[in-house]
């Protein structure tokens, strides 16, 4: 064999690097196949968030737990709202204690009393995944456990999830968690069980102010729809670039 | 080439070769590019109707209302209509099937949800009627006065 020492070196490492590609990932789809997958749905869900609106009663967090299982007194939560206190020193008092589970029924915040005369403004935003775009959380798992359907929901495999956490970590939004009990990462499921059903999610269905609803945007007759294309909506960290779709009304400037 | 030289080869070779046979064995046959794209719809197929098969807990106004039509009734025409059932009274699930009787939650701390004073400007929670709670019959349950299906009684 007269193989020189570089000839050698270059056949192992392009050997090699051949026989590691998985065979599946030789699945390339083709521009019309890729447009296909996501042109035959007809929906395409979305959250329409009205923090005018939201009193901060916490039946949301209490019916997304009590619906999807998620363990009533641990600190984990699939959805929690947020309490922000501007007060007359500048300060910006926040908090979410259990997610909001119980709602907030003083002012009491970290142990200490906020006084209501030293409040300039206050409100409440409910919170949870945003089904983005362009999921941070998805791109990142190294199993293939988490994916969007495509009704532009994000699912977790629990069956296939080996609780690495990474998702978890890269959530911008917080959003996911890890299950104390299945021992895998969880989160919003968009109420995948109830929406598949012709049914409200549990957090819609439970708020009794209309400040949390659901959009189906490629339903131009939806009026959740109709007002996230002609009112002005914000939505969270917009900076990142996931292209969240939980959209916001009344969201403040100082809303992390 | 020397067989020492290209051992070394032949093991990574080997190994990376039982991965891929382990992967045919073990990865169920769903598994694949399943939608957009492989970044967001690489998964197992099956995974979708498992979240479909998971089991509704609220069942909503409406079932409500084929037996306790009274109820119902005062609530729909009080102040409070905008309220679900299952807010107060939890989930029914399958109720009378599963549960009996859904338990009846009259404790104070459920109403001071919405009704506790906070003296927010501008927040919605203003346009409720609030108490503060040191202040207005402390300890007792609010239904020992107010009833909630129709509180303006």
């Amino acid at each position: 064999m007269t193989c020189s020492r570089r000839d050698f070196l270059k056949d192992a490492v392009s050997t090699t690097a051949a026989s590691i590609l998985p065979l599946s990932a030789f699945v390339l789809l083709s521009t019309e196949e890729a447009k296909a997958a996501v042109a035959n749905s007809d929906a395409r869900y979305a959250f329409l968030i009205d923090t005018n609106r939201c009193v901060g009663c916490g039946m949301c967090v209490k019916a997304c737990k009590n619906e999807n299982e998620v363990p009533y007194d641990a600190p984990v939560t699939r959805m929690w709202v947020e309490r922000y206190i501007f007060t007359k020193d500048g300060e910006i008092h926040i908090d979410s204690p259990m997610g909001g589970r119980d709602g907030f029924t003083d002012n009491e915040m970290y142990g200490e009393e906020i006084d209501p005369d030293d409040i300039v403004k206050a409100f409440f935003v409910p919170k949870g995944c945003n089904h983005c775009d362009n999921p941070p959380c998805v791109q990142v798992c190294p199993v293939g456990a988490t994916y969007q359907t495509k009704e532009g929901v994000v699912l977790v495999d629990r069956e296939w999830c080996m609780g690495c956490a990474y998702c978890i970590m890269a959530c911008p939004f917080g959003a996911r968690y890890f299950h104390p009990v299945e021992k895998v990462a969880d989160k919003c499921t968009f109420c995948y069980h109830r929406i598949s059903k012709g049914l409200q999610p549990a957090c819609v269905q439970s708020c009794a102010f209309g400040a949390r609803r659901i959009a189906n945007l490629k339903d131009p007759d939806d009026p959740a729809t109709i007002i996230i294309t002609t009112e002005r909506v914000a939505v969270l960290k917009d900076l990142y670039g996931t292209k969240p779709h939980a959209f916001y009304l009344g969201l403040d400037h100082d809303v992390r | 080439m020397k067989w020492h030289v290209l051992h070394p080869l032949w093991v990574t070779i080997g190994v990376i070769g039982l991965i891929i046979l382990g992967g045919r064995l073990l990865v169920p046959d769903d598994f694949g590019v399943h939608g957009r794209n492989f970044t967001y719809g690489y998964h197992r197929l099956g995974s979708i109707q498992d979240w479909k098969d998971f089991p509704v807990k609220y069942q909503g106004r409406d079932s409500c209302v084929q037996c306790h039509e009274e109820n119902v009734r005062l609530n729909s025409a009080s102040v409070h209509s905008a309220i679900e059932c299952e807010n107060c009274h939890g989930p029914a699930v399958n109720h009378p099937g599963g549960v009996q009787s859904l338990t009846v939650d009259t404790s104070r701390e459920l109403c001071l949800r919405c009704h506790a004073q906070l003296g927010y400007p501008n927040s919605n929670r203003g346009s409720i009627p609030a108490i503060e709670d040191r202040r207005h019959r402390r300890r007792r349950d609010c239904s020992t006065c107010h009833d909630p299906h129709s509180p303006k009684e």
